[in-house]
């Protein structure tokens, strides 16, 4: 799943038009999707939570047999499928940001100590990363969340805290090269304090590094929602997960497929924008290369 | 060349210990555990007797001595839901998840290593680009999604495998392929990367100027000090393989070691659970360390770090 390497492998090759087509349609899933997510509840045709058992798995506008009034049909509980589609976007989004922040906050602070002070203490941080990376996150995700009942909060706060190891990796290693170059130097012997040398001078200038690792993490963090909602130990129903709405709709699937497909296609070309646009993002602020 | 051994081996056995105490800590998470097993129905009594049935009465150190000391000789305590020895519990499973995870790791290898030589050979161009599309939509499937799909596609229309279940061969495919697919972007990456540093690099111009064929620097010359990494990231992602099979092996019924903590989860069976974790860090840990060793027997310039 995760990988250390993965960070710092180069994708880059010169920026050419096929690459920032991609970054484009990655930009315009990604805003779509927000979109849709902030304004969910004035765009949703209908009340995602509305069941209505005599509209059970009506067919989306494409089969036969429709009705207009849910161009993506309905679910097995009768409830319009775009509006819950809809909704999913909203929790995707959601977790993918929560996560990243708390994830962020976490590996970001955990790296740049390690990375500045160097010594015993990068020594304890490098160890932080290596037993993070030994626990498995599906199954101890699953467990904590099994064991104190599903919710949105706790969720992200599991997510979150099993989450920062890519942060941390990049936070030190790009911290080890910022701190040995001229202008920290040349802060240092003004006089600055540690302190002010760690956010004017390190910071800014990994940040750019950090926001290519964010991307990734948020793409990550909205995978891993749907893959726990899916097993059942995820976000709790009756909310709309995509990840919830294709594991609600599985013992319908092979009659009815669309029911796994539209939650899932659309979980896929969120995921596969964000990354896009990461990769766009990596190009153009130059952190592909890295010796 | 002992010192590096030595001082990777105490690294390893301190997070061994750290996780042996995060697995601890996990079960008891949920604030009283003798009243999740109890049950939602039991009555006060009954909670005391399962208190003091299941020794959860004593100070949480001593518990946790006890737990340690026994994890430590492979003796995790028994399942309250099977009613059966945890550690052969998970001996019974760990054979379907180890096959499960090196038929994914065989099939994660046979296609991301040509594809990876394939890319760095065509730096630049169409097919390296095609190479980092498919990488792009790896990372991108959900691999739940994925397994349903081929479940649709092999196992109900055209009817060539079976659905979910042990029993054969045929079973491991789909879950094999699917597992493949969550390594393959990063492995391919790998591969592409290390061959571009290897095909940049002096001894390479050496080869070239001597006349050798294109075909041959690529995979005499150049492929062989770029699978170095590849090999041993491989065991590494072995590793995070073992762990993820969880959702697979949940999706297609596969009764391995994550079917089974999927399995106890549900049924706040937590020796299980909190030996599984620890089972699965372990295993992770060893793998590692072993991805380290044979790092370090190849490139010795890696011993000093």
């Amino acid at each position: 799943m995760t990988d250390i390497a993965v960070v710092s492998v180069t994708t880059a090759g010169p920026r050419r038009g096929w690459r920032s087509l991609g970054t484009w349609l990655g930009a315009a899933v990604v805003g779509i999707t927000l979109f849709a997510a902030i304004f969910g509840p004035w765009l949703a045709p209908h009340d995602p939570f509305t069941q209505d058992l005599t509209r059970r798995l009506l067919p989306p506008f494409w089969m036969d047999g429709t009705d207009p009034a849910h161009p993506f049909g309905t679910d097995q509980l009768g409830r319009d499928y775009l509006s819950r589609l809809i909704y999913g976007a909203r929790i995707s989004m959601l977790i993918g940001i929560a996560v990243t922040i708390t994830s962020g906050v976490i590996g970001i602070v955990l790296g740049v100590i390690g990375g500045f002070a160097g010594g015993k203490v990068d020594d304890a941080v490098l160890f932080a990363i290596t037993c993070r990376l030994s626990i498995p996150v599906v199954l101890v995700a699953l467990a904590v969340v099994g064991l104190l009942g599903s919710s949105l909060t706790l969720l992200v706060l599991t997510l979150g805290l099993l989450l920062w190891d890519r942060f941390a990796v990049v936070a030190r290693s790009t911290t080890m090269q910022v701190r040995n170059l001229d202008f920290v130097a040349a802060a240092w012997c003004a006089g600055c304090s540690r302190g002010y040398i760690l956010a004017r001078e390190v910071l800014p200038n990994i940040a750019s590094h950090l926001a290519v690792v964010a991307t990734l993490e948020i793409a990550l963090a909205i995978l891993l929602e749907a893959a726990l909602s899916f097993l059942g130990l995820g976000v709790p129903p009756p909310l709309p997960s995509w990840g919830l709405m294709i594991a609600e709709a599985k013992e319908y699937m092979f009659f009815s497929p669309w029911v796994i497909m539209i939650p899932g296609v659309a979980l896929f070309v969120l995921v596969f924008g964000i990354n896009l646009l990461g990769d766009g993002l990596r190009d153009l602020l130059g952190t592909g290369e890295r010796s | 060349m002992l010192r590096f051994l030595i001082r990777r081996l105490i690294v390893a056995l301190l997070v061994a210990a750290t996780v042996l105490t995060l697995a601890f800590a996990l079960t008891r998470l949920s604030g009283d555990l003798a009243i999740s097993i109890a049950g939602p129905n039991a009555t006060q009594q009954d909670v005391e007797l399962v208190r003091k049935a299941y020794g959860l009465d004593r100070p949480l150190i001593v518990q946790f001595g006890s737990w340690v000391g026994r994890a430590a000789v492979g003796d995790f305590g028994e399942s309250y839901f099977f009613k059966q020895r945890v550690a052969s519990l998970i001996g019974e499973r760990m054979p379907i998840t180890v096959t499960l995870g090196l038929v994914g790791l065989a099939i994660a290898l046979a296609i991301s290593l040509p594809l990876g030589v394939l890319a760095a050979a065509q730096e630049g161009r169409l097919a390296d680009r095609i190479v980092q599309g498919i990488t792009l939509i790896g990372q991108a499937m959900p691999s739940f999604w994925l397994g349903l799909i081929l479940m649709i596609l092999f196992g109900i229309r055209l009817g060539w495998l079976p659905v979910s279940g042990t029993g054969s061969w045929q079973h491991f495919v789909m879950p094999g392929i699917v597992l493949a697919f969550t390594a393959v972007p990063a492995l391919t990456r790998l591969t592409r990367s290390g061959m571009i540093q290897a095909l940049s690099s002096d001894y390479i111009r050496t080869a070239r100027a001597k006349g050798l064929s294109r075909l041959s620097i690529l995979l005499k010359h150049a492929l062989r000090n770029a699978a170095i990494p590849v090999v041993a990231i491989a065991a590494v992602q072995l590793g995070f393989m073992l762990g993820g099979s969880i959702v697979i092996e949940s999706v297609f019924a596969l009764h391995g070691v994550g079917f089974l903590a999927w399995e106890s989860i549900g049924k706040n069976d937590f020796p299980v659970v909190q030996a599984v974790v620890l089972v699965l860090a372990v295993i992770y840990v060893g793998l590692t360390l072993a991805a380290d060793l044979v790092n370090a027997v190849l490139d010795p310039r890696l011993r000093g770090q």
